[in-house]
């Protein structure tokens, strides 16, 4: 590749060459697989509603998660709030979002741990009871394993910034991880729906 | 150029050689795409004749009726693990490993988006496989010596519920395959990164090498292709470890859950498998017959429908379960729509070749074996597709015929016309082109003649997966041609280890660009640097090399 002409060329396309950040793609290939392996287990839970052959049932024994529905989906706004606080290098209001999101996270966590036991303790429902338990455990429980993920993640970034590693310059890398936590939520709402409000 | 590639080659000068465990250190750490990319095909290689082996064992067992030569329980295991084996530990890892080598140099890159995680896919990969063939140690654990998984590569419910699987055989079958996809699935995510956020200035899309746009859709299957399978087997893992009642029809579990989810799987899986072979078939055919390829942007297109429309085919796997009518009637049109882009790519590279200057080297060969026998598979394929044929013909050797013919007279035609092409690329030595035909002709004898046959077997009504079968039953002279066949194959096998073994000692060396081909990876030194390009390319038109070697004559003028 030699010439001017060719060395012209080159200088000119060099410059206007920009290409997608590879964090970003990265993390959008992950939650398209991601959203792949819910839906496959989405559909189980949909396909067995209304199987068990005994019980206990969704209806005698499921309460709608409302409080901690809201709290995991706050939790979006106040991650959101903290990417946008770091990008403006604000680190201290950044670690205060950061932590309410984590808080947020964690409470959503204790919540789903309170209702299984009182399903597996006060209902006698646990995984090899009927297909309810089956599917609801296996789903619920991958989008639980999905929040602790999220929350290891987080809890990492925290530490990270507490002591002083996480800068401005990172804003595009803390944002990729905030798609992740925007994807456990999203999948909370389709969680949601199938097993408290159509499974119900 | 060559004498500033040995100046950088590395810090240690060359005549000071590294002792093995050295060198073995350097392959282990490796974040190299390249050596990755050797690493995946060799180990697909040597599970290759792992299979092989499994797959002729079972040809002597049902070369002559009422033969005793395997027992009815080890033929089962055979059959499983030739299937399972065939399938994620010889075609995925040589497709990825393909691509791994591949698609860097292709776009005018250094590397994989996540040099690290590339490592990490191989080792989950490879890992996966020793699970996988550790069952013949572990299998049967506390239960007895050992054995292999026996439920099919499909591993059909209920035949996998812990009370007709007993001991740990299946459950190799599920964790090896499951890590194995985790690391397919990394690899894909990171192919596809790749693709984006590293090419080359002027490396636009329309510019994209056929090969580097195939792979790309298969990655994108794989991502949506893998985690049904994940899911199912941890559905299944969950059935047999924690008495869940997923597949467990007794608690109201349903059997043909499993089967969609596994065709959900299953049937895109094998695009997943055939078009990386399209993939060298694009690159090779366009270089022999000395044209560019023939409608581009069609075949792009066509690309992209079938890996579209195989997502929505696979119940034609299951027609013999009694779906509804209006099932039926979606998967047959579904099945035959995909017909129409793969007959455009028969067309197009018809097209190619049409009015080329084509010089039938060995990788080009392969690839013409290929369109024939790819043809064949084609048809009977769109033959299955009619529901009502199936219901004749499901479950024969007829399906076992037509598949092979698909994945091997298509995928395996297709590996060796790209070992053949890029191999001195990789090793920097040109392969005997003697011994390259005798390969090819003695193979493609030996294939035709194993599984031509098949076909008139099923007709007759001959049942896959028997283990033998009684004489008079017009079963005996397809059986035993098929049988015979598999000799010339393993011949023909042998003129390829003798043609790699005897060039890597002493064969001609290569120099950069042997076939006068016009793709990125040319461009630089047989075998390529540790880096690759000493300076990232810029591309003006589809054919980079070509636009540098006919300054006069670019494609860019035209394109």
């Amino acid at each position: 590749m030699t010439g001017q002409g060719q060395d012209a060329d080159r200088s000119l396309s060099v410059d206007q060459w920009t290409l997608p950040s590879r964090g970003r793609v990265g993390m959008a290939c992950m939650i398209l697989t991601e959203s792949a392996l819910f839906t496959i287990f989405v559909v189980a839970y949909l396909y067995y509603i209304g199987k068990s052959l005994t019980g206990p049932y969704p209806r005698d024994v499921l309460d709608l998660p409302v409080v901690a529905t809201i709290a995991l989906l706050s939790s979006s706004i106040t991650i959101t709030l903290a990417v946008r606080a770091l990008r403006g290098g604000q680190i201290g209001t950044f670690n205060l979002w950061w932590l309410l999101t984590i808080l947020l996270g964690g409470f959503f966590l204790g919540a789903t741990a309170v209702e299984w036991d009182g399903l597996i303790y006060r209902h006698h429902l646990t995984i090899w009871t009927n297909l309810f338990g089956t599917t609801y455990y296996t789903l619920v429980g991958f989008h639980a394993g999905h929040v602790t993920v999220g929350l290891l993640l987080l809890g990492l970034t925290l530490w990270f910034s507490l002591r002083g590693a996480v800068q401005r310059a990172h804003a595009e890398r803390v944002e990729v991880l905030s798609w992740y936590w925007h994807f456990v939520d999203a999948v909370w709402v389709v969680v949601f729906t199938t097993v408290y409000v159509i499974g119900r | 150029m060559t004498v500033v590639d040995h100046a950088l080659a590395g810090a240690r000068p060359a005549d000071e050689r590294a002792s093995v465990v050295e060198r073995l250190h350097d392959w282990v750490i490796t974040v190299d795409h390249k050596r990755l990319g050797v690493m995946y095909i060799a180990s697909g290689l040597i599970f290759f004749v792992v299979a092989g082996l499994e797959a002729t064992m079972m040809r002597i067992q049902l070369a002559v009726p009422n033969n005793t030569f395997l027992s009815p329980q080890v033929f089962n295991r055979l059959f499983t693990m030739h299937g399972t084996t065939m399938v994620f530990l010889v075609g995925m890892p040589i497709i990825i490993g393909m691509a791994n080598y591949l698609i860097p140099l292709m776009i005018g890159a250094r590397d994989l988006a996540f040099p690290r995680l590339n490592a990490f896919g191989f080792w989950m990969f490879f890992f996966g496989a020793l699970l996988l063939y550790f069952s013949v140690l572990g299998g049967d654990g506390l239960y007895g010596a050992g054995s292999m998984p026996d439920v099919g590569w499909f591993a059909y419910a209920p035949l996998t519920a812990s009370a007709f699987s007993r001991g740990n055989a299946t459950d190799y079958w599920i964790v090896g395959l499951l890590v194995g996809g985790v690391g397919s699935i990394a690899t894909a995510a990171n192919l596809i990164t790749t693709v984006f956020c590293m090419r080359c200035p002027g490396m636009t899309f329309a510019r994209l090498p056929m090969f580097v746009w195939l792979l790309l859709v298969v990655c994108f299957q794989i991502l949506l292709v893998m985690p049904p399978l994940t899911a199912a087997q941890v559905m299944l893992l969950f059935d047999r470890f924690l008495g869940a009642h997923f597949f467990d029809t007794q608690a109201g579990g349903s059997a043909v859950l499993w089967q969609h989810f596994f065709w959900i799987f299953g049937h895109p899986e094998v695009y997943v498998l055939i078009l990386p072979g399209f993939a060298c078939a694009s690159e090779i055919i366009p270089v022999f017959s000395r044209k560019p390829i023939f409608g581009y942007a069609i075949m792009v297109a066509a690309t992209l429908s079938i890996g579209f429309i195989s997502l929505g085919v696979w119940a034609h796997h299951m027609f013999t379960i009694g779906m509804s009518p209006m099932g039926n009637t979606f998967f047959v049109l579904s099945t035959m729509l995909i017909a129409v882009p793969t007959g455009i790519k028969i067309f197009n590279w018809l097209g190619t070749m049409w009015g080329g200057k084509i010089r039938f080297a060995t990788p080009m060969l392969f690839c013409t074996g290929f369109l024939f026998q790819f043809l064949c598979a084609g048809l009977t394929g769109v033959m299955l597709a009619v529901a009502p044929f199936d219901w004749q013909l499901s479950d024969s050797y007829f399906v076992v015929a037509h598949f092979h013919y698909v994945l091997i007279g298509g995928l395996l035609f297709t590996i060796f016309a790209a070992i053949y092409y890029w191999f001195p690329k990789v090793t920097g030595r040109l392969l005997n082109e003697r011994l390259g035909k005798c390969h090819f002709w003695v193979f493609a004898l030996g294939f035709n003649l194993t599984f031509g046959p098949q076909h008139v077997a099923g007709i007759l009504g001959m049942p896959r997966r028997i283990y033998t079968y009684q004489a008079g039953r017009g079963f005996e002279l397809w059986n035993g041609l098929s049988s015979f066949g598999v000799l010339f194959q393993i011949a023909g096998m042998l003129f390829l280890v003798w043609n790699i073994v005897s060039t890597l000692r002493s064969g001609p060396p290569a120099g950069d660009d042997p076939w006068d081909a016009w793709t990125l990876e040319w461009a630089t030194t047989s075998p390529p640097p540790p880096y690759n390009f000493e300076e990232i390319p810029v591309v003006r038109s589809r054919r980079p090399l070509w636009d540098l070697k006919h300054p006069e004559d670019p494609d860019w003028k035209y394109e």
